[in-house]
């Protein structure tokens, strides 16, 4: 995969004027992964929120780099997936359409068979024709990870990775997330420990309204 | 055409198909569009009681029901984003111009389909709505529906994470829509009245410089509006 990189500089991030955390910054290349810690409230998922780009920083950036030229914001979307538990797809549409019409609105050329194959990945290929609205909160999250996965992001950006999971979907993303290490870059925002141990890198958000800058560690 | 530009017209097209899909299996807009549709001439019907209303109160009284059933239903496109949790999809997915372009395209065809069925009742249930000069009528349909479905999409995506959606949207979409409907029901009494097609240039003038630049406006707008 070719070289691909992220960097948060600086970011702060209030609502109103309540600080949720600043001075966050740190620099990400291919096959390196970060865990985000932080008691609730520290702003895990407002961070892994504004590395999706789907929330603004109220200062700092971040910029992604693809074969070193930098990526435009409105650019990012296609080297990202996410997957959140409140992430929600279409409860109209049946696992298959929610993939196909991603595929669609994304402007990817992909085929059934493909996507069938991301749904036999993990573990929904047999209820792929059943409307989302009837999936349990697992098969869900499942659907979630094909969601995220079918453009074949650079950047995985997890929150609460294994979320509504059973030991079979443990598993699965388990063998998902040590793929996209290798390929890519994994982020993944947690209260468990043993899902932050799955990252080489740390990020705890319980100091990060201290004035001196912090890195992970 | 760029690869770009043609990127970003089939991502559109996508949007507007997934709106299309999503509304055949909710009925989310249109349920309710047709229920105040319905509710609404039978109301007018009652209160005739048979009399002869003039042309100026039929105009606009067609406006006033096109107008409600709009503020009924237009906002869903956003609103049902909001409340089902799917907006950060779409973010996700695509790009902010054609999730608006996308959403904009299904509310001109909803309000064109509403302003069809409405017209239709009105010449069935109304024997004095009379149109004589039916090229400004349908100029007027056409491009009144265009503008305020263009008008209605912007507002829609802005009150949408607002806690009183169901207050704030009709009070918004008031004044911006004022002078579409003044201009709109002008030229549906001068075609109930058989003026030539000149006389209703100034309005159709109008009516088109409304929708380009409240759909400028948008274009421009909407990354800040879209986006947290």
């Amino acid at each position: 995969m070719a070289e691909f990189s992220v960097a948060a500089k600086e970011i702060r991030k209030a609502f109103n004027r309540r600080v949720i955390f600043e001075h966050i910054s740190f620099e990400l290349s291919r096959s390196e992964s970060l865990s985000i810690t932080g008691r609730n409230g520290s702003g895990k998922s407002t961070l892994a929120k504004i590395l999706c780009g789907v929330l603004t920083p109220t200062a700092g950036s971040v910029s992604m780099t693809f074969e070193n030229s930098i990526i435009k914001s409105e650019q990012r979307r296609a080297h990202i997936g996410f997957v959140a538990p409140y992430l929600q797809l279409y409860d109209e549409f049946t696992g298959s359409e929610n993939l196909l019409f991603a595929t669609r609105i994304r402007g990817l050329r992909r085929h059934e068979t493909e996507v069938d194959d991301l749904l036999k990945r993990v573990g929904l290929f047999n209820c792929r024709d059943d409307r989302v609205g009837t999936y349990s909160s697992g098969m869900k999250q499942r659907l979630k990870y094909a969601f995220a996965l079918l453009h074949k992001p650079a950047l995985l950006v997890l929150d609460e990775p294994m979320s509504n999971l059973d030991e079979s979907g443990i598993q699965v993303i388990n063998g998902v997330i040590e793929e996209q290490k290798q390929i890519g870059i994994v982020v993944v925002a947690t209260n468990d420990a043993e899902e932050a141990k799955m990252c080489r890198h740390n990020l705890d958000l319980n100091d990060a309204k201290r004035p001196l800058p912090s890195a992970f560690s | 055409m760029s690869e770009k530009t043609f990127s970003a017209l089939r991502s559109t097209a996508a949007v507007l198909k997934k709106e299309f899909a999503s509304e055949l299996r909710t009925r989310y807009a249109v349920n309710a569009l047709i229920m105040f549709v319905v509710t609404t001439l039978s109301i007018i019907l009652f209160a005739f009681g048979g009399e002869n209303v003039s042309s100026e109160v039929l105009a606009g009284l067609l406006w006033i029901v096109i107008f409600f059933s709009a503020m009924s239903g237009l906002s869903r496109t956003f609103v049902s984003e909001e409340e089902r949790g799917t907006t950060m999809t779409l973010q996700l997915l695509a790009r902010p111009s054609s999730v608006y372009f996308g959403k904009l395209g299904f509310n001109v065809v909803l309000i064109l389909s509403l302003s069809l069925l409405i017209v239709v009742l009105y010449f069935i249930f109304i024997s004095n709505f009379v149109v004589r000069s039916y090229d400004i009528f349908v100029a007027t349909i056409v491009l009144g529906g265009v503008g305020l479905a263009s008008a209605s999409t912007v507002i829609a995506a802005i009150i949408a994470k607002a806690n009183t959606r169901g207050t704030l949207y009709p009070v918004l979409s008031f004044p911006i829509l004022l002078p579409l409907l003044l201009a709109v029901i002008h030229a549906t009494k001068l075609s109930m009245e058989g003026m030539p097609f000149e006389e209703a240039i100034s309005d159709l003038q109008l009516l088109l410089s409304y929708s380009v630049v409240v759909i400028t406006a948008s274009y421009l707008l909407f990354d800040f509006i879209w986006k947290d």
